[in-house]
């Protein structure tokens, strides 16, 4: 299993999060982030606990760790019912691609598919 | 005969009376499969199947993978272990059911299996469990050692300051997690700041949600003032889900996006939903649920909200509704979920209905013993009135000392409670200041500290709450804003409570199946609390002092506290000791036997009159008739049928009365057997001064020889030996230790009439 990572998205590991750092402006919201890494360490956790499920959804979580939080909830709202065409879904799973998302990417190809079928896109 | 005609005749006496019980008030319906109106087993639910093709899942439930709804394709797609489905769609359904129940099968049997199955697979065994064996399997199978509880915290006024005090008030009876709404949704920034400030003010690691639209939900979760989510519900049909204007793949989207800030998040699903909407198409509640938790496990969430949530008194109205709902529960744990469950809507108008359907949860325990118990009143829940409420807290801490269980709560004290409700007011008058949010009275913190609920604020500014709603939502402030504003408005130990919980998000370890916080910040879940049970002597049992918790609830009284509440010297006082008694011989004497306690350590009956009162009323009954009364102190006995033989024969007349200290009394003769007297008045609690002035005219008129219509005991309908026989066996023995065996003793009594 992979090491149990600290540290925070910015870097900084969680024992130097303090009150008075905070007060003072030195830590952000970066600074209370998970890291990608974090999250795929929770996934062995997870697989090795007897749910494969979960840990994929954090490796799904790990590729959106890195994206922002208008973006995550864009794609949300991108694979909700009826707002997207199989083509405009399948431009977003390359942009994710493209992103360094591969597993977002065929998720979304995934739901592209099956949308189609029945009769979930735009 | 044909129909009968006309209006129904008025039904008889005994029926009206049992048509008026709360009871009645409740819906039940008729079995009907079209409508999905069944709990289990309707002839559309699909027998299970699983047929795979180069490790692929061509076939499942009945259904080809060309005609797969969006449900079954991420199912198959996603949530079956294909290691191992061949194994588990082989196993006998009874083998399995009886697997539940064996101590000898641990609970990763269990689940390595149940991977594997298929929605109606799983479906089947639980069908055959009986009540008692989806309690026993619910108490081996949950993924939590330490179970817990969950508590609504919201008012119908949205007001900050009420609920931070309540969100405070249920961290103190050791809810660990707090679910808030909003009658208004604008107001939820507001109520997740509030319930989020409260919740920090009453105990460390405390979990917060706020439940409203997902994408709003979401970015509350993001920005640091919610610490999970939970409403994001899930659907066993196509039609109903796309309806809830979700897929199975936005829903794993959403789940994932909660994880990629580090925040926990359960779905929401539950029988009798898809009959409600009117999509169940013929479906049983059960099987429905089946495809609910198979898609729960499938897109990756840690936990399911389920057991009926807003439809719980849909599968109430049916036959063996409400054993479907714990078999949900039971079928989460089974995919290797926390279970929150249910026991969140009010289901029934009754009482007992509604005691029935949650005590079985508590029994067996859960992650989550209620997804919802209403910490405020009926009337401030926004979600609707819980099964429980607040009305039902001390209900509750009885219950489960009754039964020696933990059910997540425990007793506050009524100081401490004072003491965190100001607090908690106060910090969120200071935060909402501090912010530019709204400005907020000492006036409205008191009111709000002392409220029972939102009615007892009088008029408040809703439209400030909207407000400072509008303000938080636009001014882009986070968890680590109010975090710095807690420090510098004097509150470290809060600041500290929320940068903890927003730091739990770096290691994400409370991302895990099942996972709570205790107050000293672990985490406790699947991972680092693994439920052990395998029969008895082994799980989970209350540590000493979690046991201590339980059992000390605040009414709990001792022999010495009830000595201390019966110490009153003054009354003492009226009483001393005139010589020894002696046998009387004028005709006309009655003796009034006292027990031993009396004038010494005992000074009120239980109907609360003083002994002197209940004394002066008798004194009073007999003077009425013309007797002379004599007062003797028996020192032998605390019979009181004893006491009064005593007194008869000590009396000149052949009539003594009884009295003990408590209250009992009783007339007595010298001729007559202990155990035989002429009349008792036994039930201390409702004997009044009336009842002992009747007491000392009827020993009076027996002393005469007469022959008087004999007292009834007042008739009442309450628990009066639930609420009096504790303090009964304490004033016994208080009793015992002042029967010395002493020779009986002729008392002088200073009284007032």
């Amino acid at each position: 299993m992979s090491p149990e990572p600290r540290r925070a998205w910015s870097g900084r590991d969680s024992s130097e999060l303090t009150v008075e750092g905070v007060v003072e402006g030195r830590l952000g919201p970066d600074d209370i982030r998970i890291s990608p890494d974090t999250l795929r360490h929770q996934a062995d956790v997870a697989r090795a606990h007897g749910n494969p499920q979960l840990a994929a959804n954090f490796e799904r979580a790990a590729e959106l760790a890195a994206f922002d939080e208008a973006d995550v909830l864009a794609l949300y709202e991108l694979l909700r019912p009826g707002r997207a065409t199989g083509a405009e879904l399948r431009a977003r799973a390359d942009a994710l691609d493209a992103r360094s998302a591969p597993i977002c990417a065929a998720f979304v190809r995934e739901a592209a598919t099956v949308y189609e079928r029945t009769g979930l896109t735009a | 005969m044909g129909e009968a005609q006309g209006p129904r005749p008025r039904p008889i006496g005994r029926v009206r009376f049992m048509d008026a019980q709360r009871v009645n008030l409740d819906g039940f319906a008729a079995e009907n499969t079209d409508l999905g109106m069944v709990a289990y087993d309707s002839p559309a639910d699909p027998a299970p199947s699983l047929v795979l093709r180069e490790g692929r899942v061509v076939e499942m439930d009945g259904r080809a993978e060309a005609d797969f709804d969006s449900i079954d394709e991420f199912v198959a797609r996603h949530g079956l272990d294909l290691d191992v489905a061949e194994e588990a769609m082989a196993v006998d359904d009874l083998t399995y059911a009886r697997m539940l129940v064996d101590p000898a099968v641990p609970r990763a049997e269990l689940v390595r299996l149940a991977a594997g199955m298929t929605p109606a697979k799983l479906a089947a065994p639980l069908a055959l469990l009986r009540p008692v064996e989806l309690m026993v399997a619910m108490t081996k199978v949950r993924a939590r050692r330490t179970p817990s509880n969950q508590a609504h915290v919201t008012n119908r006024l949205d007001d900050p300051l009420l609920l931070a005090a309540d969100a405070a008030t249920a961290a103190a009876f050791g809810f660990r997690e707090l679910e808030t709404t909003v009658p208004v949704l604008n107001d939820a920034p507001s109520n997740a700041l509030a319930v989020t400030l409260g919740s920090v003010v009453g105990a460390a690691g405390v979990l917060v949600q706020c439940s409203v639209e997902e994408a709003l939900e979401l970015e509350l979760g993001m920005r640091g003032f919610v610490s999970y989510a939970e409403t994001v519900s899930l659907y066993g049909t196509h039609e109903v889900f796309v309806d809830g204007d979700d897929t199975p793949w936005s829903k794993a989207l959403l789940a994932s996006a909660y994880a990629s800030r580090g925040v926990k998040m359960r779905v929401t699903s539950g029988g009798g939903a898809e009959a409600l909407m009117g999509g169940a198409q013929g479906h049983s509640m059960f099987y429905l649920e089946a495809r609910c938790v198979a898609l729960a496990r499938a897109i990756g969430a840690q936990g399911v909200q389920n057991g009926g949530i807003d439809s719980a008194s849909v599968a109430a109205s049916v036959p063996k509704g409400v054993r479907s709902l714990t078999a949900e529960n039971l079928m989460v744990m089974l995919r290797n979920l926390e279970s929150c469950s249910g026991n969140d809507a009010l289901m029934s108008e009754s009482d007992m209905r509604r005691t029935a359907r949650t005590l079985p949860t508590l029994l067996a325990g859960s992650d989550f013993i209620c997804s919802g118990f209403g910490s405020i009143q009926r009337f401030d829940n926004m979600f609707g009135p819980s099964n429980l409420n607040a009305e039902d807290i001390d209900d509750y801490l009885a219950i489960q000392r009754d039964w020696g269980v933990d059910g997540g709560l425990r007793t506050a004290d009524a100081d401490d409670l004072e003491r965190i409700r100001r607090r908690a007011a106060q910090v969120a008058r200071d935060v909402y200041a501090w912010f530019g949010l709204a400005d907020f009275g000492d006036e409205q913190v008191e009111l709000a500290v002392d409220a029972a609920g939102s009615k007892d604020l009088g008029t408040t500014d809703t439209l400030a709450v909207l407000n400072a709603a509008l303000t938080i939502k636009t001014s882009g402030m986070t968890g680590l804003d109010v975090v710095s504003a807690l420090e510098q408005c004097g509150y470290p130990d809060e600041a500290r409570r929320l940068l903890d919980m927003l730091a739990a998000r770096v290691s994400g370890d409370y991302l895990q199946t099942a996972a709570i916080f205790d107050e000293s910040m672990n985490v406790l879940s699947l991972v680092t609390d693994p439920n052990d049970y395998l029969g008895p002597g082994t799980g989970y049992d209350p540590t000493p002092e979690r046991q201590a918790e339980i059992d000390a609830i605040r009414q709990e009284r001792s022999v010495d506290d009830l000595r201390r509440a019966q110490d009153d010297p003054a009354e003492f006082a009226r009483f001393s000791v005139v010589e020894e008694a002696t046998v009387g011989t004028h005709a006309g004497e009655v003796v009034v036997g006292l027990s031993p306690a009396v004038g010494r350590a005992i000074s009120r009956t239980l109907s609360g009159l003083s002994v002197s009162e209940a004394l002066a009323e008798i004194l009073a009954g007999l003077e009425e008739e013309g007797c002379t009364a004599r007062l003797v102190r028996v020192n032998d006995s605390i019979d009181l049928g004893s006491i009064g033989l005593k007194a008869a024969r000590l009396a000149g007349s052949g009539i003594g009365i009884g009295l003990q200290a408590k209250g009992t009394a009783l007339i007595h003769r010298r001729d007559l057997p202990p155990l035989a007297n002429l009349e008792l008045y036994s039930v201390a609690p409702t004997i009044g001064r009336a009842d002992y002035r009747l007491l000392g005219v009827n020993a009076g008129r027996h002393a005469k020889g007469a022959t008087p219509d004999p007292a009834r005991n007042p008739y009442s309908d309450e628990a009066i030996e639930a609420r009096y026989h504790t303090r009964v066996v304490a004033l016994v023995a208080i009793e015992r230790t002042l029967a010395t065996g002493a020779p009986p003793e002729e008392l002088a009594w200073k009284g007032e009439r």
